[in-house]
């Protein structure tokens, strides 16, 4: 097997960005996944707005507020003033008003698109420690609080900026699927007056923690996450086709030029041995022209996206071989 | 006016049904509490508007938005125009949800309340009213819930009567789990907690139902040993749960066994193949 480092995102602890750390209140945490249970039925994505402050090298995340969805009937909904108005409220309430980042609930993991990539870009260009929470719903749903939080890395940033993603300007870059994103650590902070209701919720709630963690069929989602992936394999495949069309084009392309070019001093030292004057040099590159590179970032996108299920997956069955394992322990002992 | 506190025995206004429970989502009483943390200078407590939904018997606490307010001896001013502008920006978001009522944190129900209260029953058919005991003065924080009534001698003084309804909390699935994750920030001591990931997780949980094994194991010690009676109905749900794990006969389970984990491994293998294939793809092409 590949020895490959084992996280697709690089998740190094020598981040070189501003930010190392993300702190969250609980607060933001049961709002955003109120916001998706309430609002994000289907497969339709939610996003919000993150607010918090900056404290040395960690984001700390206090409040969140959602976004309305993009409904036909709302075409003329400015989501700037919503934006502007609801942060002058809040700012009225003493709430931090800094936007600090986003967050969006994603369909099995599938969240690496250009527009992710465009809405992160300007939020991260305008503010330098924004960050991207990843809500995944389906997950949580299984047992175990699924939520992550990216940056753009600072290479990302600069293709970004200069909006060259041609493969020379990737090149030069150095960014693989693999740097596109980084990985930022949370760890999930609550005041004591929470920690009090905290208390109070365990005494009061005659809801039994229910184990769904430990429950062994989840072979759905197995297979649902499996369909994705064979999807954007598809994609993939399909962008490998073009990709080598163009390369086959312009190696035709080369060979005809080289042709012609032959072709042209041919002709031209039997014109000087007869004496005649030389075909005038035409302009070789107007006549053959290149064809066009197909655009190398959705091919990033595609793979970086892959990585992403293929890190899910890979997370999953080891969850669910030690699941099986312990079955087979508790079975030992009655048969 | 008094407020006095004392069980429903007045007669419901015909055509409106009123609730007897309120059920309250975890998110609300946080968002509370967070409020009643960044609360003004000088402020004691703070006021803010419900949001959730309606139905028969019930009222469900969905959301919450606290309402700049303020408060002094004999006068009390409560910023509508904001509450009016905030409900209008949450509704756009999610346009089922609709005032209830509103909240205070504190402990006792004052006279201001009487006042706000009546600012809510304009906004909403029959508001209620939540108190949060922020401040602890009950020893713990307490979350109750009152309905208005009118009371009093007709046509002299009449005054109103805040009676309690009864508090439940309730949750989705989601917010079970999310719950849970922040039930372990109480434990640590800088009260923060870290995301787990994959096999730890199924360790805690494992961790988890071992103990539980063990409560049970203890108590059946001591049942057999005379220390403690034995209750029947603890008995038949371990019956049940002894019960819970599947008689299937050994070669069964070892072909089921297996062959889960070969798809298990067929799969990751897969995957482990995809991720090379994109990045010798992606060294074969930028190249």
């Amino acid at each position: 097997m590949a020895s490959r480092k084992e996280s697709g995102v690089s998740s190094s602890n020598t981040l070189d960005s501003p930010v190392k750390q993300i702190q969250i209140e609980g607060l933001v945490v049961l709002k955003i996944i109120k916001h998706y249970q309430e609002e994000g039925q289907g497969s339709e994505v939610v996003q919000g707005v993150l607010l918090g402050l900056v404290v040395e090298d960690r984001l700390e995340i206090t409040n969140c507020f959602p976004f309305p969805q993009h409904t036909e009937e709302d075409a003329d909904f400015d989501e700037v003033q919503y934006q502007m108005e609801m942060m002058r409220s809040l700012r009225h309430v003493n709430i931090d008003h800094l936007h600090v980042g986003w967050y969006q609930s994603t369909f099995y993991g599938s969240f690496v698109s250009r527009a992710l990539l465009d809405s992160q870009f300007s939020y991260q260009h305008a503010i330098e420690e924004s960050v991207v929470l990843i809500y995944d719903p389906i997950k949580t749903a299984q047992g175990s609080l699924s939520l992550k939080a990216y940056r753009l890395t600072p290479k990302l940033m600069e293709i970004c900026k200069e909006k060259d993603f041609s493969a020379e300007g990737l090149k030069k870059a150095a960014v693989g699927y693999e740097n596109m994103f980084e990985e930022v650590p949370i760890v999930i902070k609550n005041s004591h007056l929470i920690s009090v209701l905290l208390w109070e919720l365990e005494e009061k709630s005659t809801v039994p923690s229910k184990h769904e963690l430990l429950s062994l069929s989840s072979s759905s989602h197995l297979e649902k996450s499996l369909q994705m992936l064979m999807d954007r394999v598809d994609d993939m495949s399909q962008d490998i086709v073009k990709f080598n069309t163009f390369s086959r084009n312009t190696s035709k392309q080369q060979q005809q030029k080289h042709q012609y070019i032959q072709r042209r001093q041919q002709e031209n030292t039997q014109r000087q041995s007869r004496g005649e004057p030389p075909l005038p040099e035409e302009d070789i590159s107007k006549m053959f022209k290149p064809p066009q590179p197909p655009p190398r970032m959705d091919t990033l996108l595609i793979a970086g996206q892959i990585n992403t299920y293929c890190q899910t997956v890979k997370e999953f069955t080891s969850q669910n071989l030690g699941k099986l394992f312990m079955a087979e322990a508790l079975q030992g002992h009655n048969s | 006016a008094a407020a006095a506190r004392v069980h429903e025995g007045a007669t419901p206004s015909p055509g409106r049904s009123r609730p007897a429970v309120v059920k309250i989502h975890p998110v609300v009483v946080a968002s509370i509490v967070d409020s009643y943390e960044r609360r003004n200078e000088g402020a004691s407590r703070v006021i803010g508007t419900l949001l959730g939904t309606i139905d028969k018997h019930s009222v469900e606490v969905t959301n919450c938005f606290s309402v700049p307010h303020n408060e002094s001896e004999d006068e009390v001013a409560v910023d509508m125009e904001f509450a009016k502008n905030m409900y209008e920006l949450h509704r756009k978001v999610s346009p089922s949800e609709v005032i209830i009522g509103w909240y205070a944190t504190g402990y006792d129900i004052t006279e201001h309340s009487v006042l706000i209260h009546e600012y809510y029953s304009r906004e909403a058919q029959n508001p209620i009213h939540l108190t949060v005991d922020t401040a602890l003065q009950s020893g713990k924080m307490s979350v109750r819930a009152y309905l208005s009534a009118p009371m009093g001698v007709p046509g002299k003084t009449v005054g109103v009567m805040f009676t309690p309804l009864s508090v439940k909390y309730v949750y989705y699935d989601t917010e079970c789990i999310g719950i849970e994750l922040l039930q372990k920030t109480r434990t640590s001591p800088s009260r923060t907690n870290g995301l787990t990931s994959d096999l730890t997780q199924v360790a805690g949980s494992a961790a988890q139902t071992q103990e539980m094994l063990s409560t049970v194991l203890a108590y059946i010690e001591d049942v057999l040993a005379g220390k403690v009676t034995a209750d029947n109905s603890v008995g038949r749900y371990l019956m049940d749960l002894v019960d819970k794990v599947p008689m299937i006969p050994a070669e069964d389970f070892e072909t089921m066994l297996n062959s889960n984990i070969n798809d298990l491994l067929m799969v990751t293998y897969l995957t482990n193949l995809t991720q090379t294939q994109i990045a010798l793809n992606e060294k074969l092409v930028i190249m």
